[in-house]
């Protein structure tokens, strides 16, 4: 593991506390991308890893999560004009305390997991697991689609986060497919957002409980 | 040579001829004639045995040949029912139903031949993608409401399957093997596996596959969708989507059972697949939508599954024939409960009654399917539900056994409840108004699932019977 690894981590990390405590939606946006743009360039800093097909992987990586996401979810946010979430299920303050014992849980529960040597010292499962942790809070305690958009793009950073103790394993097609989901899937809930928009005029989910028991 | 690009490329090429036909009338067409030739595919793939490569990405083991037959069956009866489906509803845009039908038959179809846990994830995700618009077919605040449970938790399930994928191979790595997850590497390292990876990597891929087979409590958004989607997707949804789902569990109980941790893995799938069956039990009674019944009727089905699971090598049988009995028989109900709703113009037993009156054909088949479903001899799920049951006595876990009889009689009586409503009575005059009547493209997929259902039940064709035994062997390591 590089110098530079654990000292990004640690940022990513702080970055999930960021956007668990902000209200402003764009600033949510904001948080996640550079998260996003961050540990797409963890592959590169990996010993032996600069191949062209890394960089291809980790410039895609970049270019997706920190720059066409970002723009595809501030584009949604002007068409439905709403500026900030109001009256998440928890308080922001409560949801940092709650992100702070998470990372402190990922922390403890880490060190039950065994690491191969090489990786002894790095602090990939952690912040793995806490910005996956992070992403669970994000999409429960909040009610505009949005945030909840965000919410699952945090847990799926988590997810890349622990990719990198397995760059040998994954190989390039399965990275460019699994990357080539989260696009779909985020592309196809931008359009979902939309039409509860129109459909609702709202972007609350609370709206969105006529389909019960 | 191997078919499998074969299987990937032909829906694929369909659904780009069905981009490209301008036609809203003749475009529904592609659909069956898709189905023949991934059907006929998928005959000669399962009569040809090639020896396993263990290096090979796409290869068909025994285990996908058991879901592939599934999906390749049930796609062919629903295309030829989807034609006469989009045709009576030709004022509606069809377009990107069928290329996402299309794309349907293409990832499930990879789902089955994957051999890498990676691509697999990409399959399934794929499956998950491709689904969502097909629920939203209707465009109602309604159907967009279910499309967005299905994606935001169908999304989250996925999402920790991957990291479930993670972890596994990381098991790998740990082992000083290198992390792969080819699985044929993972079967053949896997006494040497580290056991806490594969633990927790058991249990995110059971919690993250799980969500999409709707496996409670992860079932939320199952009503929501099948409710609102057209029945046709719902059979597709019920026999399909669920079957390749249950397929990648599969794959990680495999390897879990070679590393030798079968007591921790079946008690969790045992544990959840009673708490399916008694939560699906517990809201099927009194349902009065009798597509969320459905609904939980195949939360219940995938409880049982994953409790043959749980069951181990004494139920292994039971529960791949049951595969196969729940995809047919879920695709019988889903698309008469289609024609139903058509007649009705609703899916609640408020207004649905006499259905074997207004609409004698869809409502006998109804009534069939939820005999057959139910477990009432002499239908193909009797057979498996019965074998599971058996498997679980002789197997010495007599309390499993006797709440699984339970827990069925208390569908089979809240699930009978619900269908006589709808059976039985006299029709409304409303309902007598409306322009739905049977017809060939409607009624005769129906009866082809029926029969093939009641064939497993009476006989058991002896290739199927093979085909299964051959899954069997695969599972407990004796290829």
């Amino acid at each position: 593991m590089s110098n530079f690894f654990n000292p990004i981590l640690v940022v990513v990390l702080l970055l999930n506390l960021f956007v668990l405590g902000t209200s402003r939606i764009t600033s949510v946006i904001r948080g996640v991308a550079i998260q996003g743009a961050l540990i797409g360039m963890l592959p590169l800093l990996l010993p032996g890893h600069v191949s062209r097909g890394a960089f291809l992987m980790a410039v895609l990586t970049i270019v997706l999560k920190g720059v066409v996401i970002p723009v595809m979810m501030n584009r949604a946010l002007r068409d439905v004009e709403i500026k900030r979430e109001v009256e998440p299920l928890i308080g922001f303050q409560a949801s940092v305390i709650l992100g702070a014992l998470g990372a402190v849980w990922a922390l403890l529960f880490a060190g039950r997991l065994p690491l191969t040597e090489a990786h002894a010292d790095s602090l990939v499962v952690p912040a793995s697991l806490a910005t996956v942790l992070t992403g669970f809070i994000l999409l429960i305690t909040r009610f505009k689609a949005l945030t909840q958009v965000m919410g699952y793009l945090v847990l799926e950073n988590g997810v890349f986060i622990f990719g990198m103790l397995l760059v040998q394993a994954m190989p390039l097609v399965v990275e460019m497919g699994a990357l080539l989901d989260l696009f779909v899937a985020v592309f196809v809930i931008c359009i979902i957002v939309n039409h509860i928009n129109r459909a609702f005029s709202t972007l609350d989910t609370r709206q969105l409980a006529s389909l019960k028991e | 040579m191997s078919m499998a690009p074969l299987f990937l490329i032909v829906p694929a090429v369909a659904a780009v001829l069905a981009a490209l036909i301008p036609s809203n009338r003749w475009r529904p067409w592609l659909l069956p004639v898709t189905g023949t030739l991934h059907a006929a595919l998928t005959g000669v793939a399962l009569v040809r045995s090639e020896p396993l490569s263990p290096t090979a990405w796409l290869a068909l083991d025994p285990l996908g040949k058991v879901i592939l037959l599934v999906v390749s069956l049930l796609f062919l009866c629903c295309s030829y029912y989807a034609a006469g489906y989009l045709r009576s509803r030709s004022e509606q845009p069809n377009r990107v139903f069928c290329i996402c039908l299309l794309f349907f038959l293409s990832t499930a179809s990879l789902v089955a031949w994957s051999r890498h846990l990676g691509l697999m994830w990409v399959a399934v995700e794929g499956l998950t993608l491709v689904t969502a618009p097909l629920i939203f077919f209707n465009h109602t605040q309604q159907s967009i409401e279910a499309t967005w449970k299905y994606m935001v938790v169908g999304s989250v399930g996925i999402a920790l399957a991957l990291l479930g994928t993670f972890f596994l191979a990381y098991s790998a790595q740990h082992a000083g093997h290198g992390a792969s997850l080819m699985v044929s590497d993972l079967l053949q390292y896997a006494p040497a596996l580290s056991k806490p990876w594969l633990h927790a990597a058991f249990v995110l891929l059971l919690v993250g596959y799980g969500t999409k087979m709707g496996l409670a409590p992860m079932h939320t958004w199952k009503p929501d969708a099948y409710g609102e989607a057209p029945c046709v997707v719902g059979a597709l949804l019920s026999g399909g989507v669920t079957s390749c789902a249950f397929l990648a569990l599969l794959r990680a109980y495999h390897i879990s059972v070679a590393a030798g941790e079968a007591a921790y893995v079946c008690r969790l799938l045992l544990f959840m697949g009673l708490l399916s069956m008694a939560t699906a039990s517990l809201f099927m009674v009194g349902q009065r939508d009798m597509k969320r019944m459905l609904a939980y009727s195949s939360v219940e089905h995938m409880g049982i599954l994953v409790l043959g699971l749980g069951l181990g090598s004494s139920a292994l049988f039971g529960t791949l024939l049951h595969v196969v009995n729940n995809g047919l028989t879920k695709g019988v109900l889903f698309l008469s409960a289609g024609n139903i709703h058509r007649a009705y113009h609703s899916k609640s037993t408020e207004q649905v009654s006499g259905a074997m009156q207004r609409v004698p054909l869809s409502g006998t088949l109804f009534f069939l399917g939820f005999l057959a479903i139910t477990g009432s001899p002499p239908f193909g799920p009797f057979i498996s539900e019965f074998l599971i049951l058996n498997g679980a006595f002789r197997s010495g876990r007599t309390v499993v056994g006797a709440l699984f009889l339970v827990l069925l009689l208390i569908v089979f009586i809240g699930m009978g409840a619900t269908v006589l409503k709808i059976v039985q009575g006299r029709p409304s005059i409303a309902a007598r108004k409306t322009s739905y009547r049977d017809t060939v493209l409607s009624g005769a997929p129906i009866l082809a699932l029926l029969v093939l259902v009641l064939l497993i039940g009476v006989i058991l064709p002896a290739p199927l019977a093979t085909l299964i035994n051959d899954a069997v062997r695969y599972l407990e390591g004796q290829p």
